[in-house]
């Protein structure tokens, strides 16, 4: 079914697709229908640049499983990060 | 009557497919995907309401098969404000936003019902179909206007609301506006369903007798979500083949 359970916020960095490297503003989270994965539902990561509106996305899809395993994996590299002892740099 | 590969093999069988623009809501322009049979006709009409996946593919196919068994049909791109591109891309942008507004759909879908009725070949009979959200959207297009002679809801989920689900977009449940559904409906629902589950479909069921609407639902076992989507794992080929063969027969009986 729809489950209009999706949210978005502000990034940044870059993506890479078939055109290469290219800047991304804008991420979305959700889930809901799955277009390609073999499943009904999946964790969707949409990736865009607020700049190209017409622009193919960087899209991203994942049974709820994998959602669970990436967002731990994240979060083991986001605090070995912040306590690494590096400066931690933004993006201008 | 069965409908699947019932024309006549000495027929032309032609149509004209199309992409078009309409005026839609708030007079923004709005592309639709039209097919029409050739001939004189004259021809009943339907509108498809497209899923939030997109106005894809599957819905293209949709379009030109009512076409093949002699339906004027337009079926409006519902996300054409995102933009354009791949429809997985377009729809992905919607669905960020949170959807299209309910009366924005309505108004979409009203423009092309006009359309179908300016052509030289109507009948001036129109119906509406959708699956999945668009099952819902037919379900408010049929109680926000009285253009429709039928509507048909395929596994619409959200018809049934909780308060906490209402938004600025969906500012009402449809089966709160049941009371104004101003013509026949039909429902396929997959009985594995969890949007609308059965008891969702059974409370939708009760609503319409308690409103005294004309009604037809079938409840498919062994199928749940979007069944008649052969690309997808939902797809269930024994209930699909039903569903359309009582598509057809519902539009038949209340277009004709």
């Amino acid at each position: 079914m729809c489950t209009n359970i999706a949210t978005k916020t502000k990034i940044t960095g870059s993506a890479k697709s078939g055109e290469g490297w290219n800047r991304v503003d804008e991420a979305t989270i959700g889930y809901d229908h799955a277009t390609h994965t073999w499943v009904e539902h999946t964790v969707r990561l949409d990736f865009w640049d607020s700049r190209r509106p017409d622009a193919d996305h960087i899209a991203v899809e994942l049974d709820l499983a994998s959602g669970r395993a990436l967002l731990q994996r994240l979060e083991e590299v986001l605090d070995a990060a912040e306590h690494s002892g590096r400066e931690v740099t933004t993006a201008p | 009557m069965t409908f699947w590969n019932s024309f006549d093999t000495a027929g032309s069988d032609g149509m004209t497919a199309a992409v078009i623009k309409i005026k839609g809501a708030n007079g923004d322009e709005i592309h639709a995907y039209t097919a029409r049979p050739e001939g004189r006709g004259p021809f009943p009409g339907i509108v498809l309401v497209h899923h939030m996946p997109g106005w894809d593919e599957l819905y293209r196919e949709f379009t030109r098969r009512f076409a093949q068994h002699g339906y004027n049909t337009i079926c409006p791109d519902l996300h054409c404000r995102a933009g354009h591109g791949k429809p997985d891309d377009v729809s992905a942008k919607v669905r960020a936003d949170g959807g299209v507004a309910d009366a924005q759909v309505v108004d979409d879908l009203v423009a092309g019902a006009k359309w179908l009725r300016a052509q030289p070949t109507s009948t001036g009979k129109v119906g509406v179909i959708g699956t999945c959200s668009a099952g819902r959207h037919a379900m408010v297009a049929a109680a926000k206007t009285k253009d429709w002679s039928a509507v048909a809801d395929l596994w619409g989920g959200g018809v049934v609301m909780e308060a906490k689900d209402l938004n600025p977009k969906r500012p009402v449940a449809p089966i709160d506006m049941t009371k104004d559904v101003s013509a026949p409906v039909l429902g396929l629902f997959g009985n594995d369903d969890q949007s609308p589950t059965p008891a969702q479909v059974d409370q939708h069921e009760a609503e319409l007798k308690r409103h005294g609407k004309t009604y037809e639902f079938y409840r498919y076992d062994g199928a749940g979500h979007g069944f008649f989507y052969y690309n997808r794992p939902s797809f269930r080929a024994e209930q699909a083949a039903d569903g359309w063969e009582k598509v057809f027969a519902f539009f038949a009986k209340h277009l004709s």
